[in-house]
């Protein structure tokens, strides 16, 4: 049985090509997932996240159980409205699941993935020593992305200060959760609410020109916004220090344990021999996940693989020895292919960052 | 949802084959695959020149998705290429039977074209394929 969103009629109806995603019936694209990605990149466009699962944590000890659990300190949100990128741990240091955190008014909500969500609500049950509360809330969630994204979510939602919203963090307008996040590198924001309003809110975003995008286009600006997708960049059996994601291990907080921290600390002192970098590639073809990396340091894998719209040739991601840079090679079906390692992201705010 | 031209014979590997007043046998990849592949971003040529066996290995076709073989859907000589797809690629989407062709055979045995799929057995193997 696969689930669909609430917007699932209006992506049939705009031409929504529908696959199974984590068993839900998402549009991978709605005709060009390259128009789909310029759109994003240039003006504005819409993306359909309900997929994704909202956990709410309640309680008095709400914060202590968030401080145990995710690897990055939800202290930092100080104020309710903060947002923070983090992830979860097993005890061995592999990643459960990338997640973003938001300080609300009373609690903390949770955004986890679609594919880790039977996962994630066990982990959080198996670990609830401060007795909160785990409520999955049932609301849609459309993420508006590109330059011209806020421009028009203010024009069809009736808000006039999106703007004042500061990067990663969220205001509240009754029952809409209005975050300045998003997977593409650009401005914009994301907003969870119910369902009948979603409706409405992606009826409108379309009548004022924003571009439906599907999964494909997600794909493809994540990956040129540098971001890792969990399942395929990282996993249970890869650690943050080698995810490219040690910036979400908070390192000052001597006093708090957190699931994963001993082995992390073991990993670190052991030496890291690896690390998740970028690549570039500007001869013909694209390279792919699996795909192998020949460097002067050892072998190393790609994650992510694609081809870049806005650059124009193939860029990956790839988990490498540490010490690997320059000039190397991918094996591209059999043809040893010249690739540039990169520090990702490759794109941001529309341009090419690469040296 | 996909077109498929009654003119063309299909194999069941996704090309078309459409024989030429001149005896040539252009080559594409139908309607249903480029829809499947998503946008297509490069076409790997085979030569000129170059001698196909039927269902010989003659092309790669890449989009943002995958990579894909293209295989000689008859076997002879290829006589062309379709050089404009390196530029526009898009053309395998938007024309896959007109302006996204992908090469031209001189066919060795005219018969091969006789083995391959009229559109409406194409159709069906299709819609098997989408109930998998």
């Amino acid at each position: 049985m696969t689930n669909q969103t609430v917007l699932h009629a209006a992506h049939v109806a705009q031409g929504g090509k529908m696959v199974d995603f984590a068993g839900w019936d998402m549009p991978v694209n709605y005709g060009s997932q390259i128009a789909e990605h310029h759109a994003v990149r240039s003006a504005a466009g819409m993306f359909d996240v309900s997929h994704m699962t909202i956990i709410d944590i309640l309680g008095e000890h709400d914060r202590r159980f968030l401080q145990r659990l995710v690897a990055n300190d939800v202290a930092k949100l100080d104020v309710p409205g903060k947002a923070l990128y983090g992830v979860l741990l097993n005890d061995a240091g592999g990643i459960i699941d990338d997640l973003i955190v938001y300080r609300r008014a009373d609690h903390y909500r949770c955004v986890v993935n679609a594919a880790t969500r039977d996962k994630v609500l066990q982990w959080f049950g198996e670990h609830n020593d401060e007795d909160v509360a785990i409520h999955e809330r049932d609301l849609a969630m459309i993420a508006v992305q590109g330059p011209a994204a806020i421009e028009a979510f203010e024009k069809v939602s009736g808000e006039s200060d999106v703007t004042d919203i500061a990067a990663f963090s969220a205001t509240e307008r009754g029952e809409w959760l209005i975050a300045r996040t998003g997977y593409t590198g650009e401005d914009g924001v994301e907003i969870m609410l119910p369902g009948a309003d979603a409706c409405q809110l992606w009826a409108d975003l379309a009548a004022v020109g924003v571009q439906p995008a599907g999964l494909g286009a997600r794909d493809t600006l994540r990956l040129e916004a540098g971001l890792n997708l969990y399942g395929q960049d990282m996993d249970e059996v890869t650690n943050p220090l080698v995810s490219n994601l040690a910036w979400t291990i908070a390192g000052d907080d001597s006093a708090r344990s957190f699931i994963g921290r001993e082995a992390l600390e073991q990993i670190r002192e052991a030496g890291v021999d690896e690390k998740l970098t970028g690549l570039v590639m500007e001869d013909k073809g694209v390279m792919r996940h699996g795909q192998r990396v020949i460097t002067e340091a050892g072998e190393g894998v790609i994650t992510s693989g694609s081809f870049s719209p806005t650059l124009g040739y193939s860029i990956a991601l790839a988990r490498v020895p540490k010490s690997a840079k320059g000039d190397c090679h991918v094996d591209v079906r059999g043809l040893l292919k010249p690739v540039r390692i990169v520090r990702p992201p490759f794109v941001r705010r529309g341009k090419s960052v690469l040296p | 949802m996909s077109e498929f031209p009654i003119e063309l014979k299909y194999a069941s590997s996704h090309e078309w084959a459409r024989l030429e007043e001149d005896g040539m046998v252009t080559v594409g990849i139908s309607d249903h695959a480029q829809n499947a592949l998503g946008d297509v971003v490069y076409i790997e040529h085979p030569e000129i020149g170059r001698l196909l066996a039927v269902q010989e290995e003659a092309g790669v076709v890449e989009s943002v998705k995958a990579a894909s073989d293209i295989y000689a859907p008859v076997g002879g000589t290829v006589v062309a290429v379709n050089v404009a797809l390196d530029d526009a690629p898009e053309n395998v989407n938007q024309d896959p039977y007109g302006d996204g062709w992908f090469f031209t055979i001189e066919p060795t045995d005219l018969t091969d074209l006789a083995a391959l799929l009229d559109a409406e057995a194409y159709a069906e193997l299709c819609d098997a394929e989408a109930e998998d």
